[in-house]
């Protein structure tokens, strides 16, 4: 056969591998302020993201419940991690953002500032190849949005 | 029918042949096309019957009096007779065309279930049922007060044959409708035994052909159905068209399901008369060239026969199962008695989609979801699996890439 492992790698980057299976913020924090769920009914995946906002309205802690693919469940974490510290429209701006990064693979009009932040999250640019799992790597997003505004369920893209 | 051919076997590498894009590679890979029961490619002769058409003889059917529309409508009503045929239904007029299994189910639900079917009647299922035979009765129950029952399938996923006959026990039931070939565990369900009990109790019986009548040979009178319904885009067709077919005193007792063309015998504003069966149920222009391409796809598959389809499906089942059920931390949904080309899989620590899209990397085309059966997801404790399902053109080489391909996918998520 063809095609080895190598061939797997540039989607699954080991970064993807590793937090899909050992998410560092998939559970519910024992406290927060905010949540919404997100649904993917093509495939039946499910996240509910919880949020904990500082006293100063950023966001102190993002987390997740997570049913769902390696890529779902990797974006969400990313996410998770990459959100907090951040104001909930720095979160928004970071969001749109990496949704170009996953649609199109790239992003060079986004701001040099978010620089850090969107290397951290490029290990998921790999699904722009496949349109239909695009939205396995938004949907977290989507419902962290929706939980930022006070929403239960993440609207469909 | 006269499907029998001396030898029940096929010549794969002929049959590939028919089928141009078979040849194409997909990520610079020779695609292995596993997702037949999604939608089946389609043989060079049904691609030329219709470009035929378009190219030769095409005017709208049923209406015209010139020459092209004369032969349109011959050519048109010739798939009656061919869909007739391959069924063993005993009248062409009780082929109905319709888009898809989908709106033949609808129809049914529409047509018989609101205008024969009364309140306090119940409609049994199975828990196998792709949602197109599910929903459209939960609109009936909901609209019209008929219940629906769904009957148990065991471990295996084969009907529960004593829960079934126990659901019809109390006399209410109007209507069976059950797959013939579950599109995620490829079991097939005893149709003649399902039609008897169903008999035996006063219930029609209906059953959803999608996926058995790409595989076997389906005699309608044999089964002891009442209504049979499927897809050509499954069967090697062009997609937008499909078959129900019933026998004709149920057709002469449903009322229309859509109104327009094409179905009236006579209109004023005051009153309309409609159309002798089939074209009762056939309002509008139908889909022409589709069913131009029906016919080209229901001759090839009569041309290769039954037989030998049924003994390639058969072997490619038996190889499948025996390959799969090797791969480690692979699971196997369903082990029913009786089961044919599709078989649906999980795999330890890897989500469907992950699977299906490293399967794609390796230019592997299978499904991977819910297959449009979230309650039998469910059964199974499961939300999606991964499924590969075989035409007519599978290969057993290409069920070996599909198994070396997922030892290392697992490999890949141990």
């Amino acid at each position: 056969m063809s095609g080895g492992l190598d061939d797997l790698r540039d989607l699954y980057q080991d970064v993807i591998l590793d937090h899909g299976r050992r998410p560092r913020h998939g559970k519910r924090p024992a406290a927060f302020d905010a949540s919404a769920k997100g649904d993917n009914p093509m495939c039946g995946d499910r996240v509910e993201v919880f949020v904990r906002h500082a006293p100063d309205g950023r966001i102190a802690e993002a987390g997740f419940e997570a049913r769902g693919c390696a890529i779902s469940v990797a974006s969400a974490d990313l996410m998770a991690e990459t959100v907090a510290g951040r104001r909930p429209e720095d979160a928004r701006a970071l969001f749109a953002s990496f949704r170009e990064l996953a649609r199109t693979g790239a992003c060079p009009a986004c701001d040099p500032a978010l620089a850090d932040p969107l290397e951290r999250l490029a290990p998921l640019a790999g699904v722009h190849e496949y349109p239909s799992r695009v939205k396995c790597a938004t949907l977290p997003w989507h419902a962290l949005i929706a939980a930022l505004e006070g929403a239960k369920e993440a609207s469909s893209e | 029918m006269n499907d029998a051919t001396p030898t029940a076997r096929l010549d794969i590498e002929r049959i590939r042949a028919d089928f141009p894009i078979l040849r194409e590679k997909v990520r610079g890979k020779p695609l292995v096309f596993l997702d037949s029961a999604a939608s089946a490619q389609k043989p060079r002769a049904v691609i030329a019957a219709m470009t035929t058409a378009m190219e030769t003889q095409y005017a709208n059917v049923h209406r015209g009096l010139h020459w092209m529309s004369e032969r349109t409508t011959e050519a048109y009503e010739a798939a009656r007779d061919a869909a007739a045929a391959l069924m063993n239904a005993p009248d062409r007029h009780e082929i109905v065309f319709v888009r898809n299994s989908t709106e033949a189910l609808n129809l049914v639900a529409h047509s018989y279930g609101r205008g024969v079917l009364r309140p306090g009647q119940a409609v049994v299922i199975s828990a196998m049922e792709h949602h197109s035979n599910i929903v459209p009765w939960q609109l009936l129950r909901d609209e019209r007060g008929i219940e629906l029952r769904v009957a148990p399938i065991t471990d295996a996923g084969e009907l529960d044959m004593a829960a079934f006959e126990a659901l019809l026990e109390d006399g209410k039931v109007g209507l069976v409708s059950i797959t013939h070939m579950s599109n995620v565990l490829g079991t097939y369900t005893p149709a003649e035994r399902i039609a008897r009990i169903a008999h035996a109790h006063g219930a029609k019986v209906l059953f959803d052909g999608s996926q058995a009548i790409v595989h076997r040979a389906v005699d309608v009178q044999a089964l002891g159905a009442d209504f049979y319904v499927w897809t050509g885009h499954k069967l090697y067709g062009p997609t937008g068209i499909g078959v129900l077919w019933a026998r004709r005193e149920l057709l002469e007792r449903m009322p229309p399901f859509l109104g327009g063309g094409e179905m009236i015998s006579s209109v004023s504003y005051e009153r309309s008369t409609w159309a002798a069966v089939p074209h009762k149920f056939e309002a509008g222009t139908p889909a022409i060239l589709e069913g131009i391409g029906l016919k080209a796809a229901i001759d090839y598959v009569r041309a290769i026969g039954y037989p030998a389809i049924a003994a390639h499906e058969a072997a490619l089942t038996e190889h499948a199962l025996a390959r799969l059920s090797a791969v480690e931390g692979l699971r196997i949904l369903g082990a029913a008695q009786d089961r044919g080309g599709v078989v649906s899989f999980v795999v330890d620590r890897a989500h469907a989609h992950d699977v299906a899209t490293l399967l794609d990397r390796f230019g592997i085309a299978v499904r991977a979801g819910h297959h449009c059966a979230e309650p039998l997801m469910h059964r199974f404790g499961l939300e999606s699996t991964a499924r590969a399902s075989f035409g007519i053109y599978t290969t057993h080489a290409e069920i070996d890439t599909l198994a070396d391909s997922l030892a290392r996918v697992r490999e890949f998520f141990a």
